[in-house]
């Protein structure tokens, strides 16, 4: 028999503490799918992810069922599109159009892969593509698109990142009517993962099995509530508790995963160690954040606290699954962090402490809305800055701005449901084109020569 | 296969009684009754099994929690392996 404390804390983590399963991502490769032209590809993708995720979303409602813990998101990645289109990029769009129809019909909210790597140079076929992304996320609904710009071993691509400066405004200016949507769906990387669940930077590596299921598991609740009952310990206490819920939530995640992955038909890929917010009170990273001594985030003693925090989730999640991937630390969106959006309100964190804060924990500068009137090239200054963060310390990071469109600094915008509600945030006001007009490949740091 | 229920709430008669008719009526057997009354709040923990039952895990889970509802009380069906998961190595 169970010890009954045992039973009702995992009763009251999900009851009370928002403990969940944040999304079951299915990979699926794309490379059968290859035809002569856009058409036939568009057709062979639609009806390859048709058939492969046709039980996605069944399955994972079975075993919520089953275990009694919510899994919120169910969602497909693909290899990225801009390889599967090489031949055809101008016509990538029709390709995108079919896996949007293709996840309505399977009857999930997302799909991520209509990406490039370009990390070390972009070919011909891969700016073509590039360029079709703002009327692509435009003229979709579900379809996610993220490009790789650099990596630790390769460096950062300056020519792409001045182009994603620029693709970023366009795809804003062309979903203005929604306060620049489309941006919350284009993440700009370095360091990409190949087996992240999370969107809307997840794409399925070319370096990866055929169909594979990923979890991204959650619970930044259950941590706040866990510390909240050692209001006077030190921080090694701090951490070890943090380490063992960790440990408790990822447990719960590697059960789906497998489970998911033997009635899918798929391989078990990896379990995704991460403490993602949602904008529900008492699901919020910042609040954590707080709950370890902070009057507010973003003050000082933020980064110290995340970095603690992010670590230790590491720790505990490591022994707790047989494989753990993704992007795996903590995540800091603005607009989907309830405690973080009261923060940007009140003026107690800005774009410069996140960007510290991106040093110490998974991803990077995430769900910021700034002025719609920022330049391109302010936008791809802030991409080359967290690009530098990743390349120098191994790690992933990201930017999801959003310029919104004819709003200023003080505005509000409302992306609705998970991607929630933020006040635009200022950005700096001196330029750096000249910088960014330089183009060229910064080149890889010297440690990154391991051979 | 096992799972476990739970059965928390106000404290009131005839609750292990309506639990394990209607569980009786599905099925499920129970293996194991932990039960305690803190102050006015009940708390019962029983461990089941399921092998028998006819239609599926999750759709029982469901019926119990409505069930639940219908006599005032909160009621969870899981799967043991979540439980086993959660808190042994």
């Amino acid at each position: 028999m169970f010890n009954k404390f045992d039973v009702l804390e995992t009763i009251d983590m999900v009851q009370k503490e928002h403990l969940d399963i944040r999304t079951v991502t299915m990979g699926i490769s794309l490379l059968p799918c290859i035809r002569q032209n856009a058409k036939d590809t568009a057709k062979a993708v639609y009806d390859t992810v048709c058939k492969k995720g046709e039980n996605i979303v069944k399955t994972a409602d079975s075993l919520s069922g089953e275990y009694g813990i919510p899994i919120v998101n169910k969602r497909v990645s693909v290899t990225p599109v801009s390889i599967i289109t090489a031949s055809f990029p101008d016509d990538a769009f029709l390709v995108g159009e079919a896996l949007d129809r293709a996840a309505d019909e399977i009857g999930i909210d997302f799909l991520g892969g209509y990406s490039a790597l370009v990390h070390k140079g972009t070919a011909d076929y891969e700016e073509k593509f590039l360029k079709t992304i703002p009327y692509t996320l435009a003229n979709t609904k579900r379809l996610c698109s993220s490009v790789n710009v650099g990596s630790s071993k390769s460096g950062i691509n300056m020519d792409a990142v001045r182009l994603m400066g620029e693709i970023v405004l366009q795809t804003a200016n062309m979903t203005a009517k929604h306060d620049g949507l489309g941006c919350a769906k284009l993440v700009v990387f370095c360091n990409a993962v190949e087996d992240n669940p999370f969107m809307a930077g997840a794409f399925h590596g070319i370096g990866e099995a055929d169909t594979v299921i990923n979890v991204g598991v959650s619970g930044p609740g259950v941590v706040e509530h866990a510390l909240k009952a050692i209001p006077e310990a030190d921080l090694t206490t701090v951490a070890e508790t943090i380490k063992k819920t960790a440990f408790k939530i990822t447990r719960a995640g590697q059960l789906i995963a497998t489970e998911a992955a033997k009635r899918l038909n798929a391989r078990f890929g990896i379990v995704d160690l991460s403490l993602a917010p949602t904008p529900a009170r008492g699901d919020s990273v910042a609040a954590i954040l707080e709950e370890v001594g902070l009057e507010s985030v973003g003050t000082h003693g933020t980064t110290a606290i995340l970095a603690m925090l992010n670590d230790a989730v590491k720790k505990g999640g490591v022994m707790a699954s047989s494989r753990v991937g993704g992007l795996s630390g903590a995540f800091i969106p603005v607009s989907e962090d309830i405690r973080m959006i009261e923060a940007a309100q009140n003026g107690k964190i800005s774009i410069d402490k996140l960007e510290a804060m991106t040093c110490v924990c998974s991803v990077g500068l995430d769900m910021i809305a700034i002025p719609g009137d920022t330049s391109a090239s302010t936008i791809s200054a802030i991409i080359a800055d967290e690009a530098a963060i990743g390349m120098v310390n191994n790690k992933t990071t990201a930017v999801r701005v959003i310029p919104c469109p004819g709003k200023q600094v003080g505005d509000w915008v409302n992306f609705g449901g998970l991607l929630g509600k933020c006040p635009i945030m200022p950005v700096h006001q001196s330029g750096a084109d000249k910088f960014i007009k330089r183009g060229g490949l910064i080149p890889a740091p010297i440690h990154s020569f391991k051979n | 296969m096992r799972a476990v229920v739970t059965v928390t709430g106000k404290d009131k008669k005839g609750i292990i009684a309506k639990v394990s008719n209607f569980l009786a009526e599905r099925d499920v057997n129970i293996e194991d009754i932990s039960q305690t009354i803190l102050g006015e709040y009940f708390a019962m923990i029983m461990l089941v099994d399921i092998s028998k039952i006819k239609g599926e895990l999750s759709v029982l889970a469901a019926e119990c929690a409505k069930m639940g509802e219908s006599i005032g009380m909160s009621i969870h069906l899981q799967h043991e392996d979540i439980f086993n998961a959660m808190h042994n190595i």
